[in-house]
């Protein structure tokens, strides 16, 4: 069977050229619908190219958060601006006063710009075209012959990582990078998250979505995978220690069990809303930032757990983390204030 | 023995992906577009797991692979009959010859 050993060069050539065709259809679909459709098609296709190459944890990370909640947030948002793109496009046809005064300022914007696009001479666009075609080529020749120089397969740090595992307290080396050798960095990141929650809850106060009572079906299969999802992503916290998993896969699959409890008609209670649900918010950041300060009266630096100690400290920030990104997450998603 | 078998289920499950995905772009209607849909998810998938349990390492690795069909059969089952309603609801009338 000689001609098989052609057969996974075969498959990610097909995967390239699909990743790069859905890519180019997202960017350039008029519809925006169909965009975000390409786009979590993408994700889903980009995640079988990090499997691919042998990186499991960017596989899951890819397909959960940026396909999966990702997508689900486009879809969120293009609820939100459908109503008013059919009123601006209702607008110039309409007689009624009251929709021709809502459609006036998106009305005027547009035909200004068609006016200043008349004036420009053809010539000038065709320059433009052409010096953002050099631009383009420049770039991709320099991608290109970075691509080429980077082809000698480097170490890079893997030695160094293998070599300090021992001390980090997980036996997982993207663990261990993540939550130990570069902590600071996925505490920036759960913060940035935090403060993405905080900004959209500051524009505007939850949407209504999930008032409606739910299709049967959905709500049949939201009470099965609901804890399903709840015990996957313990699964994935727990096995972050020694194989590809961990916080942030986990609490995308939390967040988006989240939202499938939401689409399907559930609703946190009014008294969960208030308080505890900010704690939950706030746990990782908190956990995380308190047991990276506190090491430092052990005499360490700052996030730099004990070798004795790392593994309980990591289990409990990853849980904490988990929490909180799962929260945080199906907070983005419901997309205000409760 | 089991390979071959195997392989013969894996190339079963990928003809039916391939008549879904064929019924999928020239079916005239979003009705029996799913119903093509779903034969792929559910038998194709079924198939390609059948003949991957066959290659498994272990018990475990059997019982995952079982648990990943079921649960796409749910939601694919969910997901259909969702469009499904959605497409009756908003006046899509099913073809008739």
């Amino acid at each position: 069977m000689a001609w098989l050993t052609g057969l996974p060069l075969a498959v990610d050539l097909v995967l390239g050229t699909t990743l790069l065709w859905l890519a180019w259809r997202a960017l350039s679909s008029p519809d925006l619908f169909q965009a975000v459709a390409l786009f979590i098609a993408f994700g889903v296709i980009l995640g079988l190219v990090w499997a691919r190459l042998d990186t499991i944890d960017i596989a899951l990370a890819e397909i959960a958060l940026g396909a999966g909640v990702t997508g689900a947030l486009l879809l969120a948002a293009l609820s939100q601006l459908q109503p008013a793109e059919v009123d601006a496009r209702a607008a110039p046809s309409a007689t009624g006063a009251n929709e021709h005064q809502a459609g006036q300022p998106g009305q005027t914007a547009e035909t200004a710009d068609a006016d200043e696009a008349q004036h420009k001479p053809a010539v000038f666009r065709a320059l433009l075209a052409a010096v953002m075609g050099l631009l383009l080529l420049a770039a991709l020749f320099g991608l290109g012959l970075v691509t080429w120089q980077l082809w000698e397969p480097s170490s890079g740090l893997t030695q160094q990582v293998n070599t300090h595992l021992p001390e980090s307290g997980v036996e997982h080396p993207v663990t261990a990078v993540l939550l130990n050798f570069r902590g600071y960095d996925t505490l920036l990141e759960i913060a940035v998250l935090l403060l993405a929650l905080i900004g959209v809850w500051s524009l505007a106060t939850a949407s209504n979505l999930g008032d409606t009572t739910p299709e049967p079906v959905l709500a049949a299969l939201s009470r099965l995978l609901a804890p399903l999802m709840i015990l996957v992503a313990a699964y994935l916290v727990w096995v972050g220690a020694h194989a590809p998993g961990g916080a942030f896969q986990a609490g995308s699959v939390l967040g988006a069990a989240g939202v499938l409890l939401r689409l399907s008609g559930w609703r946190l209670p009014a008294g969960a809303a208030g308080w505890p649900l900010r704690l939950v918010l706030a746990l990782g950041v908190a956990v995380f930032a308190f047991i990276g300060i506190a090491v430092i009266g052990l005499g360490e630096p700052l996030l730099g757990y004990p070798t004795a100690w790392a593994k309980h400290a990591i289990l409990v920030i990853e849980l904490a983390a988990t929490l909180s990104i799962g929260a945080i997450l199906a907070s983005l998603f419901i997309g205000g204030r409760p | 023995m089991l390979a071959s078998l195997s392989v013969v289920l894996l190339l079963a499950g990928a003809a039916f992906f391939l008549g879904g995905s064929v019924g999928m772009l020239r079916f005239p209607d979003v009705y029996t577009r799913l119903h093509a849909l779903t034969k792929a998810d559910n038998l194709g998938l079924g198939l390609v797991v059948l003949g991957l349990m066959l290659q498994a390492e272990s018990l475990a690795a059997v019982g995952k692979l079982f648990v990943i069909w079921l649960l796409l059969l749910a939601a694919s089952a969910t997901a259909s009959q969702l469009v499904a309603s959605w497409a009756q609801e908003n006046g899509f009338a099913p073809w008739r010859g």
